[in-house]
């Protein structure tokens, strides 16, 4: 579903920076892949190069056989079709929830607005909020506000979906409530790639996990293997340190 | 109230009542203080002329066209449908009835008042008011679509679009509205006047001049109020929109400026009470606004004093009815 390979990415401001080192990366279709790593380790960039959020600069990035790199691609259709969550929601805080879900669908999907409608609500519902459909993003708790934007990405039909620290912004009581929405939806064979610091998702719902540092995709194995037996050093300070 | 609150200790009642009564008495003595000074020189007040430049009756005359003998006068509702015979037909006017001054059979000669009325007509305060508040209405529009679009253009990854904002938004702040008006009038406006007459076509009414000149100057103000008002929109709006597969436009369009326009509606609101008092200068181009048409009045009535006050308060009410449409759009989009 998503071939990543040789992906180099360089900042220039404020100082020049190379932030992704030749990162590869493959996920089949119905994979979840949770990438960890420490902080400025490039894994937010990886993540965002993968639907064009950042572009790439030297590498190849194909979703479902789609050369995102290329110029003449139809990156507004590759974008609706790999879905972003990000880590502080970002709703669209002058639409209510109904409309942040519908909106989009109209313009890029070319759904008319009663099956847009039909579709956000079915999604509102299952991911638990169904009842709050008319209310302002703001009156939502900061676990209702990230089922929302779950929510809203899912209703593009999207093929995969990218998570960045989906619950690093959350009060502890409710980074469960959205775990919960991201392993049924793994559970129902979405093709995810999480980038998350919640190991006991990763234990429980990753196929494989991927740990980064300074830019380099170090490591990567199936949970079982890489919680207890992790080969490389970096990775074994990191797992040290957070577990 | 206070921006604060809870800061300080709270203050004694007593504190609000003083000082409101300090504010009455500062409001009182300065408006007494000017009248007891426009007395010692002299200065006699006439406040009952200023009501007819608003409106006033004026005598209102029908005249024969051609002579003959008033063959018949018949009521027509409330008029008189007056009937002259003469020597090529008949011709009928309506006059009103009460004020009807020809008999039956009376010989009437060309220009000979058949009848009058009074009729209330708006004075020259209310034609410059009307002026004033047209040229704003269509000057803001036009500012506010120059501004966005150049706002807009100004963080445009485009540079040609990037530079031509830039150079525009400094030329207009670079030099005195009062300077640019000229240049719109006797520069600009002359060359396409002389143009557009080579090629048949009447020169352009000034007022045009005069809306572009304002328009143009509040554009580029607008301009960076919006540029500011876009960039305080987190990253994370267009992100997310893009990320949906909206393109740039569309979340421009739909995402962005909705919320940039409600964080900087009273900027904009400064910028447009603005435009409404620079809408003074006009004058100059001679487009007869409020001011011009007040300063032709106080030549004229020799009454400086009230309707420089009247003149001014005029303006208050433009402004001040435009501030409360602003805080009802704020109000509402909260
Ligand atoms: N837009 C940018 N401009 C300049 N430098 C950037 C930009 N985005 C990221 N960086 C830098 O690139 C490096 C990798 O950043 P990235 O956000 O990908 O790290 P991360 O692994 O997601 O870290 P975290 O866990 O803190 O989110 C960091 O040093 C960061 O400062
Ligand atoms: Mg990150």
């Amino acid at each position: 579903m998503i071939q990543a390979r040789n992906v180099n990415k360089y900042f220039y401001v404020p100082q020049e920076l190379h932030a992704l080192k030749d990162a590869s990366l493959e996920v089949a279709a119905g994979e979840v892949v949770v990438i960890i790593g420490p902080s400025g380790s490039g894994k937010s960039t990886f993540l965002r190069c993968l639907n064009r959020l950042e572009y790439a600069d030297s590498g190849e990035i194909l979703i479902d056989g789609e050369d995102l790199l290329d110029p003449r691609a139809e990156i507004n259709r590759l974008r609706a079709e790999t879905g972003m969550v990000f880590q502080s929601f970002n709703l669209f805080p002058h639409k209510t929830v109904l409309e942040n879900l519908v909106m989009a669908q109209i313009s890029v999907r070319k759904r008319s607005r009663k099956e847009a409608e039909a579709k956000s609500m079915e999604l509102l519902q299952r991911v638990g909020i169904g009842e709050k459909f008319g209310v302002y993003p703001e009156q939502l708790s900061g676990g209702q506000q990230q089922r929302v934007a779950i929510a809203r990405s899912l209703a593009m039909d999207p093929k995969v979906m990218l998570f960045d620290e989906p619950t690093s912004a959350l009060d502890p009581e409710m980074v469960g409530e959205v775990l919960d929405v991201m392993k049924d939806l793994a559970r129902e064979g979405m093709t995810m790639v999480v980038v998350t610091h919640e190991m006991g998702f990763a234990r429980e719902v990753a196929d494989r996990v991927v740990f980064m540092d300074h830019g380099v995709v170090l490591e990567e194995a199936a949970p079982g293997p890489f919680f207890s037996a992790p080969s490389h050093e970096r990775t074994i300070a990191f797992l040290k340190q957070i577990l | 109230m206070s921006l604060y609150p809870g800061l300080d200790a709270p203050k004694p009642p007593i504190y609000k009542r003083l000082w409101a009564l300090f504010f009455v008495v500062f409001v009182v003595l300065s408006i007494g203080g000017t009248y007891y000074a426009t007395k010692s020189v002299d200065y006699i007040w006439r406040w009952y002329t200023v009501p007819q430049y608003f409106f006033y009756l004026d005598d209102v005359e029908v005249l024969a066209e051609a002579e003959g003998i008033v063959a018949s006068i018949e009521p027509a509702g409330e008029e008189s449908a007056v009937v002259i015979r003469g020597a090529d037909g008949e011709q009928r006017y309506l006059v009103p009835a009460d004020g009807l001054r020809v008999d039956l059979d009376q010989f009437v000669y060309v220009d000979d008042v058949l009848g009058s009325s009074q009729q209330w007509k708006s004075g020259l305060l209310i034609y410059g008011l009307w002026i004033t508040l047209k040229v704003s209405l269509i000057a803001s529009v036009f500012a506010l679509i120059i501004g966005v679009a150049t706002g807009m253009a100004r963080i445009s990854n485009n540079p040609a679009l990037r530079w031509l904002a830039i150079t525009y938004i400094e030329l207009v702040r670079g030099s005195p509205l009062l300077v640019q008006m000229m240049i719109w009038y006797f520069v600009i406006g002359a060359l396409i006047n002389k143009s557009i007459a080579g090629w048949g076509l009447g020169p352009v009414p000034t007022i045009w001049f005069g809306v572009l000149s304002l328009a143009l100057f509040t554009g580029a103000y607008t301009a960076e109020i919006v540029r500011a008002g876009i960039q305080s929109v987190h990253l994370g709006q267009m992100e997310a929109a893009r990320s949906l597969g909206m393109s740039y436009g569309e979340a421009m369009r739909k995402i962005i400026l909705p919320q940039a326009i409600r964080r900087i509606l009273p900027a904009l609101a400064g910028q447009f009470i603005s435009l409404i008092k620079d809408s003074s200068l006009l004058g100059v181009i001679s487009i007869r606004e409020l001011t011009k048409i007040t300063r032709e009045v106080v030549t004229t009535s020799l009454q400086p004093f009230e309707f420089w006050i009247v003149c001014a308060l005029l303006y208050l009410i433009l402004t001040f009815g435009l501030s409360l449409l602003v805080q009802h759009l704020e109000r509402r989009a909260i």
